[in-house]
């Protein structure tokens, strides 16, 4: 075997590493100092201190109100997507035919551009909304549940694709270990598969809450915000600053900066949570 | 397998590679960058910019930017090392945003050869920016469905020709009976639809706000100038506002409620295919009508009457004519740079074939003395503009909009019409909003 030096290392990470600087850090920190500024073209900026992060709070409280939306669009459709994502995996683990068709049908929502898919719901649901003389832009409500729906049918097959996979690694033993003890299905499902399915969860848990959160093309063509802005999510009101009038790309930037803030907080927050649960579980096992 | 497979992953990932590295040192060996705003004419200008390099070997690079983003693109592109020489802005709104990249073009040829120097952006002593295009905006009619109003036996009004429609009465007057008798007719309203998507609102929050803004500062001094400056307004003439919008949406061939679904498009489309009498726009959307699958409008029966609004001595009022469209070079180009994108411009409106391009293929209605009435574009609505402006006795309305706030402000008249017009807001919420908004994006 040939000896590793520390030469290799560098040789085989740069390539990486040059691309993550390039694409990730070098934007991030040049992000971060231009909303401490007042700017049109990215190259051109003046420091203004703290002004802009005071101007969002300031500034008739639209991001507040399209925080509150974003915060309850994430708790519901994380909610409903993990619901329905998991019992439709139930369903396509159990004998039922034509498993893999199906599997495939409800996966395929996801490849869909999610530009294209608003636009495809705005169709479809102004077209029902219709026959009540309404549309989506007649109340934040219906846009709220608009996108719910939409990421609802987006979001459940890749969850339950993941579900599957975790469905189908169980231990065959247990399962049968339970039915020989005669525990009904209910019991199986809440005592032995839904314990062990904790990783998948956590995973479901992690993207589909990142997903809601920073949701933006579904949003911006299925409602594009209307009414007034009320149905605007964090990333869309964002773009809207950012874009919206010029002399406000710096409020935008610091939007954008309190935005990935938040994001990062609540990844942290969930990874950090999960996992510590997992550790005691493995330490529980050990001793 | 195995091995052919991570052989195609190394052979994607060393072409990757190349690539991103090759994008880099691209040599750009086009001295005039040219980013157009009209997406409708991008193919037109890709061959102007190849004529062009036949004809004086400099090559042109043309990038559109797609309908909307023109701003979005501008503030990306010209952050580039190699950034558009040639932009556009939309008037003093625009100058205020891009002061910095605005050369000074009171010594050039294309600022010299304006019909009017005064349609020109200026700052002082200098003049910034250029109009290139002179149009036109108000209600487009069907004159062959209003003939056929006019000529029905159990018409209620008396009104028996388009010229006697001269004010906002005889307007809604004629409307609303087109309206009741639109079996007789054929049609389903008497005005295609007011589109109130986000977006695609622009025709109520700008063109027709336009009126009650104009008379608002009209007895004023450099009217532009003077709104570009005002921090607050009283929006008095909203009355006159409400009065014609709601014409448009009692005698529309949608309900209310549902206008938070139509685009411009969709209204353009109804008009075109005779579903409607009138629409509200401007002499631009000629081509959108003509290239409607079914178009029933025939070209020598189309033409515009004045956006009517109730005010005192109207009969006078023309249609609004003005531009949104002015040319400006790029003040951090090279001095090199600058001369090939000036003698670029020069060429397209001064010399044969440059003009040739801009009267026949790009159908603009320019405002310099290089062109005479026979360049006037042919497409009927732009002659209707010319009739207009030769009119001495109509008082056409000019473009004031170009002077209202940025997009903050017309984002949230518009919300705000649109909950008016679905009843979730009374007029008095959308007046108070417009007057705030107005402050806000001051």
């Amino acid at each position: 075997m040939i000896k590793r030096g520390k030469g290799d290392f560098i040789i085989f990470a740069l390539p990486t590493l040059i691309c993550f600087t390039v694409a990730f850090i070098i934007p991030f920190v040049m992000g971060l100092y231009l909303s401490f500024t007042s700017f049109t073209t990215v190259s051109d900026a003046t420091f203004v201190g703290l002004q802009n992060f005071i101007s969002v709070f300031k500034s008739g409280g639209d991001f507040l109100a399209s925080l509150k939306f974003t915060l309850l669009f994430t708790l519901v459709s994380v909610l409903t997507v993990n619901i329905f994502g998991f019992l439709l995996a139930l369903l396509l683990t159990s004998s039922v035919r034509g498993k893999t068709f199906y599997r495939t049908v409800f996966f395929m929502p996801n490849l869909i551009g999610g530009i294209v898919l608003g636009y495809i719901w705005q169709l479809v649901l102004n077209g029902i909304l219709k026959n009540f003389g309404v549309t989506l832009t007649t109340s934040e409500v219906y846009g709220f549940f608009g996108l719910v729906v939409l990421m609802n049918w987006q979001m459940i097959g890749y969850m339950m694709v993941i579900f599957v996979a975790g469905i189908s690694s169980l231990p065959t033993q247990m399962l049968e270990a339970a039915r020989v003890d005669g525990a009904s299905y209910l019991t199986t499902l809440l005592r032995v598969i839904l314990p062990n399915l904790k990783e998948s969860f956590t995973i479901c848990l992690f993207l589909t809450l990142t997903n809601a959160f920073k949701l933006f093309d579904q949003n911006l063509s299925l409602t594009g915000g209307a009414p007034s802005g009320k149905s605007s999510m964090l990333a869309l009101n964002i773009y809207d600053t950012f874009y919206g009038s010029v002399g406000r790309e710096g409020i935008g930037q610091a939007k954008a900066v309190i935005f990935s803030l938040i994001v990062a907080l609540v990844a942290f927050l969930q990874f950090y949570l999960t996992r510590e649960r997992g550790n005691k579980k493995w330490q529980k096992d050990k001793y | 397998m195995k091995k052919i497979i991570s052989l195609i992953f190394a052979v994607i990932l060393c072409l990757s590679l190349t690539f991103t590295l090759g994008g880099c040192n691209k040599k750009e060996t086009a001295q005039v960058y040219f980013l157009n705003f009209k997406p409708e004419s991008a193919k037109v200008y890709g061959e102007i910019a190849k004529a062009y390099e036949k004809e004086k070997g400099v090559k042109v690079k043309v990038v559109t930017a797609s309908s909307g983003a023109y701003e979005q693109t501008l503030k990306s592109e010209i952050a580039k090392d190699f950034a558009p020489t040639i932009f556009q802005i939309n008037g003093p709104v625009g100058y205020t945003a891009w002061k910095d990249y605005c050369l000074d073009l009171k010594s050039t040829t294309l600022y010299n050869i304006l019909t009017d120097k005064a349609l020109a952006v200026r700052d002082g002593d200098g003049v910034f920016a250029v109009p290139y295009v002179v149009e036109g905006y108000g209600i487009i009619y069907n004159g062959e469905i209003m003939e056929k109003y006019f000529s029905l036996p159990t018409k209620k009004t008396k009104i028996s020709s388009v010229n006697e429609i001269n004010s906002f009465d005889a307007l809604k007057a004629v409307a609303e009976d087109m309206t009741a008798h639109k079996k007789e007719l054929g049609i389903e309203g008497a005005f295609a639809a007011t589109s109130l998507i986000s977006g695609e609102d622009w025709r109520s929050h700008t063109h027709l706000a336009n009126i009650p803004i104009h008379y608002e500062f009209k007895d004023s001094e450099n009217a532009p100038l003077t709104v570009l400056q005002t921090a607050e307004i009283s929006f008095k003439h909203a009355d006159n506002y409400k009065k014609l919008f709601d014409l448009f949406l009692d005698n529309s061939t949608t309900e209310k409620g549902l206008l938070g679904t139509k685009s411009v498009a969709d209204s353009m489309a109804e008009f075109a295919l005779g579903k409607a009498a009138m629409v509200q726009n401007g002499s631009w959307s000629y081509s959108q009508i003509a290239e409607v699958k079914g178009n029933t409008v025939k070209a020598d029966k189309i033409g515009f009457l004045p956006l009517f609004m109730d005010f005192d001595g109207e009969e006078n009022q023309g249609i609004c004519i003005g531009t949104e469209n002015y040319l400006a070079i790029n003040k951090k180009a090279t001095a090199e740079q600058q001369k090939a994108s000036l003698d670029f411009l020069a060429w397209l409106f001064t010399e044969e074939n440059g003009k040739r391009f801009v009267s026949e293929e790009l159908g603009f209605l320019t405002p310099f003395t290089t062109f005479s009435a026979e360049d006037a574009p042919a497409d009927p609505l732009s002659r209707e503009v010319v009739r207009f402006m030769n009119d001495k006795s109509k008082d056409n309305v000019p473009w004031t909009f170009t002077s209202f706030p940025g997009e903050i402000f017309k984002k949230a008249f518009g919300g705000a019409l649109l909950e008016y017009a679905q009843g979730t807001k009374t007029f008095d919420d959308v007046i108070e909003i417009v007057k705030e908004k107005w402050k806000e994006a001051r």
